[in-house]
């Protein structure tokens, strides 16, 4: 199902490996540091959380062995940009984990990848020794005294709550895939009770390219609380799913223009864990401030069901929480019961009130993202489907 | 008094998914002692940089329900129940587990707060199966009263229609009934941070999550060392001990049978606690006017059978000692016994040396054998080194074979109508009756293990309301025991009274002229491993009831006696695997292991709840009690001294002691098939 086309020229094209790199290491770790801050850049996993702000957080944790982990676990339904950019520009994600290093102070990186992409392993194998042997990993890097840094490959096992960055710190260690509580964060004790940093493929990819050609360039794109450019994924019903390179700010409206979705009923925006924007909402723009996602957006045709959708995605919770906390393991079936009363049209508006306020008590008092983000879809749906949903009930 | 019960640096083997607190960067702030002011409610309160939400809202007396959090274990925050409003976060936070760093602003109880404590319990309550009034924990179950605090007054989102899991009957101590769990993995934490078992895991992922053993087998099939303290810490009446009053009643109703009784020291000072006391209120004599009044023939004292223990076992230690030390070829940890240490060859050897045991001394250094659940951990996981446990039966076993025997020439009742139930505060003792070894005298040691919750239910079942009962005393021939026997339970006890036995039978000196009082301070507390050295500086004659055995004490003259002491087993293992790599405890002469935290009066058996504060005022209790005797060693108990001279008449370890009063360990392994 998932399409790999990607459309346009990505700016990741443009830039040549090593570019970004040596600049940076002419130059105290403080500067690469100043110049992503400038940048405006925040997480591009999903949560949004400024890059440089983490980063400086590192810094700041006392500690010998910091680690820099990529993840690229890449489970959101109807996400694929990662693997893109991991098959065609592994180059400058690990670029971008050595600038992390030197800007924290890491010994170590790990990428923590997908159970399903193993057959991107050895590529990204290949693409490592090329950089052992060209001094861009290793020690002494680029003939930097004192700058030793070396990538390892693990692989996840295919959970989904796995993508969580203290859940794949746990996966690491060897334990059950369950988040952990936070705080303390990964800056702080993260990767063997290490300062780690965790972010996500793409966000690496970009830190070259600010490095490269300027915090400037970036900032001036996008809005002002989410400056630059971002990958999405685009499925579901329109004439042109694949990768796109957009600038973030950019309406729902504008976006379905350039995939050939006009015809829309839905966008689910930032995939099973986004929010699903209506027809009426199509100017509301994806950004942090707004609409924030890790870059999924899935379209939905006139035709599609709105109660089979709401369903779909609380299965697909239901079954990767990891059982941990009482809202997310007991509240997300609740749901899909509701759902099921619903298409048999035999929910009561009471209890369609009672479970919308279980929602936000999952979204409040979950332990991780997962299960403050389960109820999101169906809180959608139901607020803005009421007709198609409660016209069945009676039926 | 160290309340910690995991020694300092002890690493945890809970997940990191399921501490709080990993950062040693906050526990290096609270060494430090840098304070910290918060918000709670409009209230201020300065804590330690690093403590937590909850924590601080305690110090100001505002209570926040909690389910998973248990002072006795790392946190969790995975129920979700103790959520608060932190201004400034999108979220709400777990206050058990949320380390306070920044001078936050703390709500407790707003709209969305309430909303969600009660949708969590309304959750909770969905898919939960069982009825309270056939739960036994009926009333004290920490479920049922959040329900009643937040007013539950119907199933929100529903409720199990039928039970999911088939109850877990397998055990001998315990019932695992999952129907009723609700997931806050306080017994996971248990099993593998306070005792390093680790039988008991979360498998599978979403709602289809269950707590299980290793493979999903039942509880018997396991390595599980019976100690209950999963029990002690479960909120609900998912695990609950194997209940045997049914047929305690059933003895007591049939006229034929004589049905005696002998309590531990460890339920009478926390039963008061099941009838709405404080903890740390001793009950001994209206406990027994109580048994009576329940209907059992006699009551008797455990402490009777702690006393003839240290006998025994003060007595094998010398003689343990005596081989190690007065003759060269059987060396402490000779070539012979390191080189059966070695994986291999283990376990056919441990067989047979188990069994030389009744006649040769065993190896030092010696370990305590009455507490069943190190007994059994040790049998699963340091095979190798049964031959150190005393070959001593635990005092309840040891009291069944005389009751069965001694008891029964001199009142004349046929043993085969005796029955012998023991009051202990302990689960693992119900598996130990049941142990095939532990029927000496032709009928089962002890019939019956009670835990001191059920004698409660018993108690209250016959209308009696405890704490006004009369007192009475104990019944003869064995009447009332030593000081030495009472502070068998707690953690250090069997240490300290044979250390007042073995000592005054060596020197020939008052002990008080060694410890004031007779206390021995160095072996008491609750630090995880204690460690003391007692020199022996002179000797003197050997005392007339060990003087079979013993010409005289010249070969301990000038020996320093090297002893530690553990509890909880996870601090066993510490212990163990410092003797394993040969460090300082392989020099000890004398060890002593209880399984749980705290000792026997931490057991099991005991009742609900547990903390470190219950645990200390149980234990002042029985301090108070040593003291209130006028004797206190156990040597000098007349009513011992008597059946050694009717009964045991070959002394201390002798041929008549070893046959019914000492017994052989059956080497487990990890791996059962
Ligand atoms: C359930 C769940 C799944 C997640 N999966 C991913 C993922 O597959 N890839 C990813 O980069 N971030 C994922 N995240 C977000 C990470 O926790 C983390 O925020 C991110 O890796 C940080 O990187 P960034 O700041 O560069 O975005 C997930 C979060 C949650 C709660
Ligand atoms: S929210 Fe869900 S996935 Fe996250 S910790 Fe809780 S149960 Fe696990
Ligand atoms: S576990 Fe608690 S709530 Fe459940 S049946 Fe027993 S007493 Fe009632
Ligand atoms: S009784 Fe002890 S060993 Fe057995 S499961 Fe409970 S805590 Fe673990
Ligand atoms: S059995 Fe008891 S302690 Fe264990 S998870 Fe269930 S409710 Fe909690
Ligand atoms: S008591 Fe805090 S999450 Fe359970």
């Amino acid at each position: 199902m998932i399409v790999e086309t990607t459309h346009g020229s990505l700016t990741f094209c443009s830039i040549e490996p090593g570019s970004g790199l040596d600049s940076t290491l002419e130059r105290p770790p403080a500067n690469a540091l100043g110049r992503i801050e400038a940048s405006g850049l925040r997480g591009r996993g999903g949560a949004g959380f400024p890059t440089s702000l983490k980063w400086d957080l590192a810094i700041k944790s006392p500690g010998e062995n910091k680690y820099v982990i990529c993840n690229a676990d890449e489970g959101e339904p109807g996400t694929f940009k990662d693997r893109v950019i991991l098959s065609d520009f592994a180059d400058l994600v690990f670029e971008g984990m050595t600038i992390g290093a030197f800007v924290i102070g890491a010994k170590r990186g790990i990428v923590y990848l997908r159970g399903e992409y193993a057959y991107l392993r050895s590529h990204l194998e290949t693409v490592l020794r090329r950089r052992r042997a060209q001094n861009l990993l290793g020690k002494k890097i680029r003939g930097r005294d004192g700058f030793d840094f070396d990538i390892e490959i693990r692989m996840g096992a295919g959970a989904y709550v796995c993508g969580e960055e203290t859940a794949l710190i746990e996966s690491l260690e060897g334990q059950r895939g369950e988040p952990r509580n936070r705080p303390p964060f990964p800056i702080d004790t993260g990767y063997l009770g290490n300062p780690t940093i965790v972010n996500n493929v793409e966000t690496f990819a970009w830190v070259v390219c600010i490095l490269a050609k300027g915090a400037k360039w970036f900032n001036s794109i996008g809005t002002k609380k989410s400056t630059g450019l971002k990958l999405f994924s685009v499925s579901g019903d329109c004439s042109q799913p694949g990768v796109y390179e957009f600038p973030m700010g950019i309406t729902v409206a504008e976006l379905l223009k350039e995939v050939g979705g006009e015809g829309a009923k839905a966008v689910q925006v930032g995939g099973a864990a986004g929010q699903c924007v209506p027809a009426a909402q199509f100017e509301r723009t994806i950004a942090y401030e707004d609409v924030p996602t890790g870059g999924s957006v899935i379209v939905f045709g006139p035709d599609r069901d709105m109660l089979r959708v709401a369903e779909n995605f609380l299965e697909f919770f239901a079954d990767e929480s990891c059982g941990q906390c009482t809202p997310c393991r007991e509240g997300t079936p609740k749901l899909i019961e509701g759902v099921k009363m619903l298409q048999q049209g035999r929910c009561s508006m009471h209890y369609i009130h009672e479970l919308c306020s279980l929602g936000e008590t999952m979204q409040l008092a979950s332990k991780c993202g997962l299960g403050q983000m389960a109820p999101n879809a169906f809180l959608s749906i139901v607020e803005h489907f009421q007709d198609e949903i409660l016209g069945r009930i009676g039926k | 008094m160290s309340d910690k019960l995991l020694p300092h640096g002890h690493p945890t083997r809970a997940p990191a998914s399921q501490r709080g607190r990993t950062a040693e960067v906050l526990e290096h702030a609270k060494a430090l002692g840098k304070q910290i002011e918060v918000m709670i409610d409009g209230r201020a309160i300065t804590v330690p940089l690093g403590a937590t939400i909850l924590e601080a809202a305690q110090q100001l007396g505002i209570r926040i329900p909690t389910l998973c959090y248990h002072e006795d274990l790392c946190l969790a925050g995975v129920c979700r129940i103790c959520v608060v409003e932190v201004e400034g976060q999108r979220t709400l936070q777990a206050s058990c587990s949320y380390p306070i760093t920044a001078p936050i602003h703390v709500k407790t109880h707003t709209p969305a707060v309430r909303k969600a404590r009660r949708h969590i319990l309304d959750l909770m309550l969905a898919s939960h199966y069982g009825e309270c009034y056939t739960c036994a924990r009926n009333g004290n179950c920490e479920l049922q009263s959040l329900a009643e605090e937040y007013g539950v007054d119907y199933f929100r989102f529903g409720r199990m229609e039928k039970p999911r899991y088939e109850i877990d009957l397998s055990s001998h101590a315990l019932v695992r009934d999952m129907n009723k769990c609700i997931l806050c993995r306080r017994c996971v934490r248990t099993c593998i941070d306070l005792q390093e078992v680790g039988v008991l895991e979360a498998i599978d992922r979403g709602n289809r999550i269950k707590i299980t053993t290793f493979g999903d087998k039942p509880l018997s099939d396991v390595v599980c060392i019976n100690c209950g303290q999963c029990i002690n810490r479960c909120p609900t009446g998912a695990l609950r001990a194997n209940d045997n009053t049914d047929e305690v009643w059933q003895a007591i109703d049939d006229p034929t049978k004589h049905v005696v009784i002998q309590t531990a020291p460890s339920p009478r000072a926390g039963i008061g606690e099941c009838f709405g006391l404080p903890p740390g209120q001793p009950m001994t004599f209206r406990m027994n006017t109580a048994l009576r009044y329940c209907g059992f023939d006699k009551v008797f004292d455990t402490n009777f059978a702690a006393d003839l223990t240290i006998l025994e076992e003060g007595t094998e230690l010398l003689l343990r000692l005596k081989a190690a030390l007065a003759n060269d070829e059987c060396g402490m940890m000779n070539d012979e016994s390191k080189s059966r240490h070695s994986e291999q060859s283990q376990l056919q050897n441990i067989h047979k040396s188990s069994f030389i045991n009744h006649h040769s001394p065993g190896p030092l250094p010696q370990f305590t054998s009455c507490s069943p659940g190190w007994v059994k951990f040790a049998e699963h996981f340091y095979p190798e080194y049964l031959d150190h446990i005393s070959s001593c039966k635990s005092p309840q076993q040891m009291f069944g074979a005389l009751l069965k025997t001694y008891y029964a020439e001199k009142t004349g009742v046929d043993p085969k109508d005796i029955v012998t139930v023991a009051l202990m505060p302990c689960s693992a003792k119900k598996f130990e009756c049941n142990r095939p070894e532990m029927c000496a005298s032709g009928f089962k040691d002890i019939d019956y293990g009670l835990t001191t919750r059920e004698l409660a239910k018993m108690i209250r079942e016959v209308g009696v309301d405890l704490p006004n009962m009369n007192k009475t005393d104990f019944d003869e021939p064995f009447g009332t025991a030593t000081g030495s026997g009472v502070i068998f339970g707690t953690t250090g006890g069997v240490m300290e009274s044979a250390i007042r036995t073995v000592l005054e039978l060596v020197t020939g000196k008052k002990i008080e002229s060694l410890f004031d009082y007779a206390e021995v301070k160095p072996v008491r507390g609750f630090e995880g491993i204690r460690y003391a050295e007692l020199p022996i500086t002179e000797v003197g004659p050997v005392p007339a009831i060990i003087s079979h055995l013993f010409k005289d004490w010249n070969w301990l003259k000038g020996v320093t006696l090297k002893v530690a002491v553990a509890h909880g087993t996870a601090n066993a293992k510490l212990v163990m695997e410092d003797i394993k790599a040969g460090g300082k405890l392989s020099e000890c002469h004398f060890i002593e292991f209880m399984a749980c935290p705290g000792g026997c009066l931490g057991g099991g058996g005991q009742p609900i709840p547990t903390s470190p504060e219950i645990r200390a005022a149980r234990a002042k209790a029985i301090y108070d009690e040593d003291r209130s005797y006028t004797i206190r060693k156990s040597h000098e108990n007349p009513a011992l001294l008597q059946v050694y001279a009717d009964f045991l008449t070959d002394g201390p370890c002798g041929h008549r002691s070893h046959e019914l009063l000492h017994t052989h360990y059956t080497p487990r392994g990890k791996y059962i098939a």
